[in-house]
């Protein structure tokens, strides 16, 4: 199979590119980032943004049977307008270059933030929930806008296979992501008096979701998950950091200073209230079964991105 | 081991629960897919379980004395609805029928209380909440739940329910009807119980709505002595045997209500026998020297 990555020099990208040639597909990515090592591996990067010309004239030129739209961006990596932009602009391109070029299957991956995190939510959140707490958290609407124009791919252009997948937050060795980048630093700071679940897939049992997601040609709208949620006072105990819990005023006035993002006062819900998802929709269509454990990702995540020693250097 | 209070081992009457494993042990005992750091998929933690009974089963045992009767009726295991009657105005009632479900059953089991939303805006009562299991009453919760072979709380009555003032704690306020739609849906068996005494430890005679709206709570009760804080009576539960309705959930609106009026009953029935039981027991006590 013919498959386009847009966003391919992203880190869970990158591995699933890598993947899917190794498993005998044609692996080519469109980015704005460079991928040194693509060439050597067989994969093709095409250098620049998926809402420009010369994007199209990928879509044109190389033909691909089926895309992995990766090319979207959270408010951790790029602030302000540019990121709604990436994310809305950019989802509308890459599909409207799929319905114009004869593309057969495609993969929005997007974030199972999509469900806000709320105190009077379900626990686990099924795929036909909507998007809440939207209006506490503004810097998600781009990427619930996103999630819901892709998934209207699925009446708009029936003759093409659409899949919306949600993945929960991931770890690597080190990976990246929001929750790698949350736990950065030695000390991590909780909303005193809560500790929601939060649910974690190792970047490996990504890629394997989304081959198998890929391979399988699944169709509409799914929520990837793999074990079972944990609080995050474990992840941030058993990742060898240690949780620093304030009271949510004071952790608001911290927002954008002491090395925190700025963020919207309602980035905090999502220190205070779980988003969990109900995946069995995904392993019905998929067989889905992961292969690391909770445990196993956390270790993983701890030994590739220890702590610094105060003062010290890392490795 | 625990001696379950019960008919089969003490009569009708019951006896106080007495302790021969501990309360550790106890919750070790617990059916639930804990995974390596002792968290079930629902975020109900063995940390957290053990020190909340200590702290309930103390008050159940020593300050309350809490008396169980029929506790046999519970299944073991699989799903089930305990559905009972409000009675005191703070949530006496829900943590004593946990807490008893923890102490008197054997196996232990753990009960999961639909709860009200304001629980979980606040710190820590969010954070207790969600890591005993203790959840928002939604649909999607309890159904959920009983899929997975749990065994709810559910207190039909509301908000509603324990804003019964003193002189109103034995009477029934209207029950909600979703709890049989869900009984239905999920086939799974109602416990009835009654819950005695919770009107006499929190003796309501004014409920402050305005101030707890301020809170951001349905009301605070006020007491003669001010204060919501509960009295060390006695309070006692009284379990019913199991009901099994047939149907699909989707029945029209004046069956499932008659299936509702046949659970209120039921629950208004055992709040009766076990008010006349207590009265002869206690006319009983009058007569020894």
């Amino acid at each position: 199979m013919r498959v386009l990555i847009p966003g391919i020099s992203g880190g869970i990208a990158r591995q699933l590119a890598l993947h899917l040639h190794a498993r005998g597909h044609q692996v080519a990515g469109i980015d704005t980032r460079p991928w040194a090592e693509a060439k050597e591996a067989g994969i093709q990067v095409y250098r620049g943004d998926v809402r420009k010309r010369a994007a199209e004239d990928v879509f044109r030129r190389w033909r691909p049977e089926a895309v992995v739209h990766m090319a979207t961006v959270t408010a951790f990596t790029v602030p302000g307008k540019e990121r709604g932009r990436i994310n809305l602009d950019g989802t509308k391109a890459v599909f409207d270059h799929c319905a114009a070029h004869g593309v057969k299957q495609v993969l929005f991956v997007g974030r199972h933030t999509f469900y806000g995190a709320a105190p009077d939510s379900p626990l686990y959140h099924s795929e036909d929930e909507p998007p809440r707490a939207l209006e506490a958290i503004p810097e998600l609407a781009d990427l619930v806008a996103a999630d819901l124009y892709a998934a209207t791919a699925l009446w708009r252009l029936p003759k093409m296979t659409t899949a919306v997948l949600r993945l929960p937050y991931t770890l690597g060795a080190p990976g990246t992501g929001t929750l790698s980048s949350f736990l950065k630093g030695r000390r991590v700071p909780l909303v005193l008096g809560y500790d929601p679940l939060f649910h974690v897939l190792q970047e490996e049992d990504v890629v394997t979701a989304l081959t198998l997601a890929l391979e399988k040609q699944v169709r509409g709208l799914f929520n990837v998950a793999g074990p079972p949620p944990i609080p995050l006072s474990v992840i941030v105990r058993e990742t060898g950091r240690k949780a620093v819990p304030l009271p949510a005023p004071l952790l608001s006035m911290l927002l954008g200073r002491a090395g925190l993002p700025r963020l919207s006062m309602g980035a905090l819900d999502h220190l205070r209230f779980p988003i969990v998802v109900d995946n069995r929709r995904f392993l019905d269509a998929t067989g889905f079964e992961y292969r690391h454990s909770v445990a196993d990702s956390l270790r993983i995540f701890r030994e590739s991105s220890p702590v610094l020693p105060a003062g010290g250097q890392g490795r | 081991m625990w001696k379950a209070a019960g008919p089969g081992t003490s009569g009708w009457y019951g006896a106080p629960v007495a302790l021969t494993d501990s309360l550790e042990a106890r919750v070790d005992r617990l059916e639930l897919p804990f995974n390596e750091y002792g968290v079930d998929p629902y975020g109900i933690s063995k940390s957290h379980v053990k020190h909340a009974l200590r702290v309930f089963g103390a008050i159940y045992r020593y300050y309350f004395r809490v008396r169980c009767y029929g506790v046999e009726h519970i299944p073991p295991r699989g799903r089930g609805m305990l559905v009972g009657n409000h009675s005191g105005g703070v949530a006496v009632d829900g943590a004593m029928v946990l807490t008893s479900t923890m102490l008197e059953m054997d196996p232990p089991r753990l009960a999961q209380g639909m709860v009200e939303r304001f629980l979980h805006n606040f710190p820590v009562s969010s954070l207790w909440a969600s890591r005993t299991g203790q959840f928002i009453g939604l649909p999607e919760h309890a159904k959920r739940l009983l899929e997975d072979d749990r065994l709810l709380m559910i207190f039909p009555e509301g908000a509603r329910g324990t804003a019964k003032l003193y002189n109103e704690r034995y009477s029934l306020v209207d029950f909600g009807t979703g709890f049989v739609r869900l009984a239905l849906q999920t086939r799974s068996p109602i416990i009835p119980f009654a819950f005695l005494g919770g009107g006499s430890a929190v003796p309501t005679v004014f409920n402050a709505y305005t101030l707890g709206k301020l809170l951001g709570v349905p009301y605070v009760p006020l007491t003669p002595y001010l204060l919501p804080l509960p009295l060390p009576v006695q309070l006692e539960i009284h379990y019913g045997e199991p009901l099994v309705f047939q149907g699909t959930g989707d029945e029209e609106d004046h069956v499932i209500e008659g299936y509702v009026e046949k659970v209120k009953q039921r629950i208004a029935g055992l709040i009766e026998r076990g008010r006349a039981q207590r009265h002869s027991r206690r006319i009983g006590r009058n007569l020894l020297p």
